[in-house]
């Protein structure tokens, strides 16, 4: 078991950032710490680096306490939001930084550290601007040039602190593809800290979904998305809508319509049940299901977009071919009913 | 508003139109009160030295005794700067890393040299240092004289500058981000290394800057450094001093040359840490 | 106070030695000199010490540094406000220059800012002769005092308006004028009511500097006690005729307010560091 965390716990003053997160990282896995800010994901990544200590809780390393080292002996490599990188250095001094910092014995030659630096260069795509300073270079390559920075001291694991957030939606995609790209080179076993689900879901092999402090589910993107363990982890991955709802055995009553029940935790009684917009049928006339009025039609995209009023009060998104969006209009009025929804109450 | 002109390039006007009314009256006033204040009298000043010919200027300003007190007025200077750059810089990160009780009380302290009068300033310094002062007395066995040597000069001196190094750093530090400080250390560096190779650097360009305050003004000090200077010409006489004493003479030729060729060079000093200072500043930004 | 991070700490032994180097050396430079003023003062006792304020002449140079400081720092506020509308509220060209002329009397020697005006108006200066023709004296008297301290003092106010109001830009004016306000109305409602706190710092740091001057004052006064001593120069006065005790607690006087200024300083810079300029005090 190459990174085990078992049970940490962190307290800022008297607020609780972790409440005691257990979690398992394969060797060379490439997992995603996600959840909402609060959630605690950074204080952990912070914890396995060194630079937050936990109240309680260990933190082992193919078996030796990790937590025992100091953050400078730990050899982990991390990569900060906002890069960190050393202004006043070109790119390849800070790369070249930690392999300069290790003590006399261990240190190697000038020659030895030119080379490895422009391998690096050259593995994050950034030969020949080594001597550029970070201010020459763009928000992608400074992040790549962290990434190199922290790989020179051939770490054990590697963490990334949303290394992604504070750069622009076409950077953030392309980056995806090449760490990925990276990650399957090194096999590097790799924690990935975001709050940005489709960047989980796409990146990772298994994701771990905190919320609150505490360890909702993890899993790998599939199981997070089709077999979530409660509606929480439901409504975070991908857009949900909820419905108000009578559970009578395996069936959900929606406002007059049954619906099958296909997942969650569920009693007889009353409950919450909750689909993807694209699950929802849409009928016009009388009849069960939850009556709204269509507020406007947006079909500029792959499918069509209702923007729905609820009589009940509230709006509802719904997602249909545009081929049975074509003949609507706003104010008309339309029934929902939910193919499938998954339901929690217990 | 007029049309921009077919050939693209904006007329030159000198001021802006603007919605807010008074520039004119708030402009008009500010000039003619510096050219009052500032640029009549530098001018004349600039001026006077010549009135007799360039001879006269160059006379005086070689005279060996002009000569020794710009040296010691520099010299002095630049000593009393360094000094304080080391221990400003230490006190800077004092104030700002750590935390003691009595810091808010130290760090209110530090602009004492600031808020003190000169003179004040000026005999108690003189009172301690003399002979038979509080220190003075410790080396005076030793034959060792701190009051009425340039080594008193030097000591006023370290007073008056002390607070310019410490605020000019001290915001720098203050908002150096902890993430450079955290990636030095998940790289594996020392404390030590961390301090010298990540955090010096960028601390560097106002740490020269501050240089550069405290030495200006330790050039021209006079209130602190008379009463323990001692004042004996070509040993202990200070630049401001000798043109004090001209103009009791009433030699202003004299004093506007000595007071002249001070500024010159302090103008020069200051230029050349300002380049040095925006060249490390700079690093690498085009 | 700095995020604290395992990363930050540093060895306890280096923590407590820098404190205690830090300690030792301000204690050394700064509170040495200080302490000595008002040891010195209270040397021969109570009695002695009041005597000395009892003098007519000490009285008179507390009259007259209030005066020169009053004036100085009226006449600069005006200047401060007005260059730093202009400066901040309008684009014209040579404003860097108009800039760094506000600046210099920060970088010259306050003897040259005393030696500028006797080469101005003294016997020997350029309207030297066309002042004693008309019988007009302004160096070795209470005008000569004005001048030189006002010069010295020049910058104060104006570095706290200008980055100040520079920040926060027009808009709120540009608003006034919108609705029809004036020039005047604008500046006192929404100008001025923006920066009162660095105005007041501005202010104070202005005062503390002009009751204190002394190299500029003893160029211009020619230290006719009774008449042109300022309290720093009659201190210098009763330090050169061997009245160290009266010499210490005049002087005494000056570093308790300094001492207050110290105060109010950092209060305000403790309670309005938003409504204060970045820069602190150079």
């Amino acid at each position: 078991m190459p990174l085990d965390i078992s049970n940490i716990v962190k307290h800022f003053g008297r607020y609780p950032a972790l409440k005691g997160v257990s979690l398992l990282a394969e060797d060379g896995e490439f997992l995603a710490l996600l959840g909402p800010s609060g959630s605690g994901k950074t204080t952990l990544l912070r914890v396995i680096a060194g630079l937050d200590t936990p109240d309680s809780g260990a933190v082992r390393f193919r078996g030796e306490d990790l937590l025992a080292k100091p953050v400078r002996e730990r050899r982990i490599g991390l990569v900060f939001q906002h890069y960190a990188l050393f202004r006043h250095m070109t790119a390849a001094q800070n790369i070249a930084f930690g392999m300069r910092a290790r003590k006399k014995g261990e240190r190697p030659s000038s020659a030895q550290i030119k080379t490895r630096v422009e391998e690096l260069l050259d593995l994050v795509q950034l030969s020949g601007l080594g001597r550029r300073y970070p201010a020459q270079l763009s928000g992608g390559q400074r992040q790549r040039v962290a990434l190199a920075r922290a790989l020179a001291i051939e770490p054990k694991i590697l963490l990334l602190d949303e290394p992604f957030g504070a750069l622009d939606a076409k950077v953030r995609r392309e980056l995806r593809r090449w760490l990925r790209d990276l990650h399957e080179r090194t096999g590097l076993t790799t924690i990935f800290v975001t709050h940005d689900q489709e960047e989980a879901l796409d990146l990772a092999d298994r994701v771990a979904l905190l919320k609150d402090g505490g360890l909702e589910q993890v899993g790998t993107p599939e199981e997070l998305y089709h077999e979530p363990t409660s509606a929480f982890v439901f409504d975070f991955l991908g857009d949900s809508v909820a419905f108000d709802c009578t559970v009578n055995g395996n069936i959900a009553v929606i406002a007059g319509a049954p619906v099958p029940i296909v997942g969650g935790a569920y009693n007889d009684g009353g409950g919450v049940a909750h689909a993807r917009p694209d699950q929802l049928d849409i009928a016009l006339g009388e009849g069960p299901g939850v009556p709204v009025h269509v507020r406007n039609v947006i079909l500029a995209g792959p499918d069509a977009r209702l923007d729905c009023a609820l009589d009940s009060g509230g709006a509802m998104d719904v997602r249909v071919p545009i081929e049975d969006a074509a003949k609507l209009a706003p104010r008309d009025r339309l029934r929902i009913v939910p193919r499938t929804v998954r339901v929690w109450n217990q | 508003m007029s049309l921009t002109p077919t050939n693209g390039r904006k007329p030159f006007r000198f001021v802006e139109p603007s919605a807010l009314p008074g520039f004119g009256a708030a402009f008009g006033f500010t000039l003619v009160y510096l050219s009052f204040f500032v640029l009549i009298p530098l001018a004349a000043l600039a001026l006077k030295p010549w009135e007799s010919g360039w001879g006269l200027f160059v006379d005086i300003v070689t005279r060996p005794r002009t000569l020794a007190a710009l040296r010691l007025s520099f010299g002095a200077a630049l000593i009393a700067a360094l000094v304080n750059a080391v221990f400003g810089t230490i006190a800077a990160w004092v104030l700002v890393r750590y935390d003691f009780p009595g810091r808010r009380l130290l760090d209110a302290f530090v602009d004492l040299p600031f808020a003190l009068p000169t003179a004040v300033a000026g005999i108690a310094l003189a009172a301690i240092y003399a002979p038979n002062g509080v220190v003075g007395s410790l080396f005076a066995p030793f034959h060792i004289s701190i009051a009425y040597t340039p080594l008193g000069v030097m000591i006023a001196l370290i007073f008056v500058g002390f607070p310019f190094i410490v605020r000019s750093v001290q915001p720098v530090l203050e908002d150096l981000e902890v993430e450079i400080e955290e990636a030095a250390a998940t790289l594996g560096a020392s404390r030590w290394r961390t301090i010298t190779q990540v955090v010096a650097p960028v601390i560097l360009p106002a740490l020269l800057a501050g240089f550069s305050l405290s030495f200006a003004r330790a050039v021209g000090e006079y209130g602190s450094v008379i009463f323990i200077a001692g004042n004996i010409p070509m040993v202990s006489e200070i630049a401001p001093l000798l043109i004090v004493i001209q103009l009791e003479e009433f030699d202003y030729a004299g004093a506007a040359a000595v007071g002249l060729i001070m500024l010159t060079l302090s103008f020069v000093m200051l230029l050349i840490l300002n380049l040095l200072q925006g060249r490390i500043a700079r690093r690498g930004r085009r | 106070m700095s995020r604290d991070s395992p990363a930050r700490r540093d060895p306890p032994w280096f923590a407590a030695l820098l404190i205690a180097v830090t300690l030792l050396y301000m204690a050394a430079i700064l509170l040495l000199p200080l302490i000595t003023v008002f040891a010195e003062a209270l040397r021969k006792g109570l009695d002695a010490y009041a005597q000395a304020f009892a003098d007519p002449d000490a009285q008179a140079a507390i009259r007259l540094t209030l005066g020169v400081a009053a004036i100085s720092v009226l006449l600069n506020t005006v200047f401060g406000l007005a260059a730093a509308w202009a400066i901040a509220k309008f684009e014209f060209w040579g404003k860097s220059a108009v800039m760094t002329l506000i600046d210099l009397p920060f970088s010259i020697s306050p003897v040259i800012s005393g030696l500028v005006f006797v080469l101005l108006y003294g016997i020997n200066g350029w309207f030297g002769p066309w002042l004693d023709a008309n019988n007009i004296q302004i160096i070795f008297t209470f005008t000569g005092i004005v001048l030189a301290t006002t010069l010295v003092t020049l910058p104060f106010v104006a570095r706290e308006l200008i980055p100040l109001m520079q920040e926060q830009g027009a808009d709120e004016e540009a608003a006034a004028a919108t609705l029809g306000a004036g020039g005047w109305r604008t500046f006192f409602l929404v100008t001025i009511p923006n920066v009162k706190w660095a105005l007041m710092y501005g202010v104070l740091l202005c005062t503390a500097r002009a009751m204190g001057e002394f190299g500029a004052v003893a160029v211009v006064s020619g230290h006719i006690r009774g008449e042109t001593a300022t309290m720093p120069l009659y201190v210098e006065i009763l330090y050169n005729e061997y009245s160290f005790s009266a010499a210490f607690a005049v002087a005494s006087l000056l570093a308790l307010f300094a001492l207050v200024t110290l105060a109010v300083k950092t209060l305000l810079e403790m309670r309005f560091a938003e409504e204060l300029s970045i820069q602190r005090w150079r």
